[in-house]
């Protein structure tokens, strides 16, 4: 109480302080283990509008996973389940 | 094979004469959409003959039908998606390829070699679509 007496700066709504969600791979925590190039809107998630794949430090997918997606992209982009180039894709 | 060749390292591989490497592979393929069906069937059959003949063992099969495609291959914008799941030797994905790039109704395929996660996962998703399939009978 007499902390809060003494300090002179006063908030009218409580200060929002930004705490960074710390990032996870979702297929670790999920136990996914095998990525199907065949599920398009799965791999979707792991792309931007443009069709081009996200880093990880977007994502937050670990490095083995990442190799993963990415392989899985690559191939259904070859199978033309994906784009390679796109415009407006979400 | 290649690594034969260096035998001082394998030397416990001198009295095999031929390895022998079963994996199970996984290929899709697309054809024409300007084939009728009785045409598509008979391509499709063509190949699964093909494996059955060089004694690969056919383990799945799915037909996706007409799809719209990502983008154009040759000037088509969708086309017939078949996928065979099939157990064989390596040799055979080579050759299994070449009858594919010969053959003009299939514009466009992949073989894909399997992992244990991977055939795990098929098999997983097959059981989930026959337990939907057995419940919506069930309803009916």
């Amino acid at each position: 109480m007499a902390n809060q007496q003494s300090s002179e700066i006063r908030y009218l709504a409580p200060i929002t302080v930004d705490i960074k969600k710390k990032k996870y791979c979702r297929f670790k925590k999920a136990g996914i283990k095998y990525i199907d190039y065949k599920d398009a809107n799965f791999l979707l998630k792991f792309v931007n509008e443009q069709g081009k794949i996200l880093p990880r430090r977007i994502t937050g997918t670990s490095v083995k996973y990442q190799r993963k997606v990415a392989k899985a992209i690559k191939r259904a982009r070859h199978l033309a389940i994906m784009p390679y180039v796109a415009d407006l894709l979400k | 094979m290649h690594f034969l060749k260096r035998q001082g390292q394998f030397n416990h591989y001198k009295h095999i004469k031929q390895i022998e490497m079963l994996r199970q592979y996984e290929t899709v393929f697309i054809m024409t959409p300007v084939l009728s069906e009785e045409q598509m069937k008979e391509a499709v059959s063509k190949f699964q003959d093909y494996l059955k003949k060089k004694g690969a063992e056919i383990v799945f099969e799915d037909q996706w039908g007409l799809r719209k495609m990502a983008y154009p291959i040759q000037k088509k914008s969708t086309g017939f998606y078949h996928l065979i799941e099939f157990k064989a030797e390596t040799q055979l994905v080579k050759e299994l390829e070449l009858e594919m790039k010969r053959d003009e109704r299939v514009i466009r395929f992949l073989t894909v070699a399997m992992d244990k996660h991977a055939i795990a996962y098929n098999e997983k998703k097959r059981r989930e679509k026959e337990a939907a399939k057995e419940a919506e009978e069930e309803n009916k």
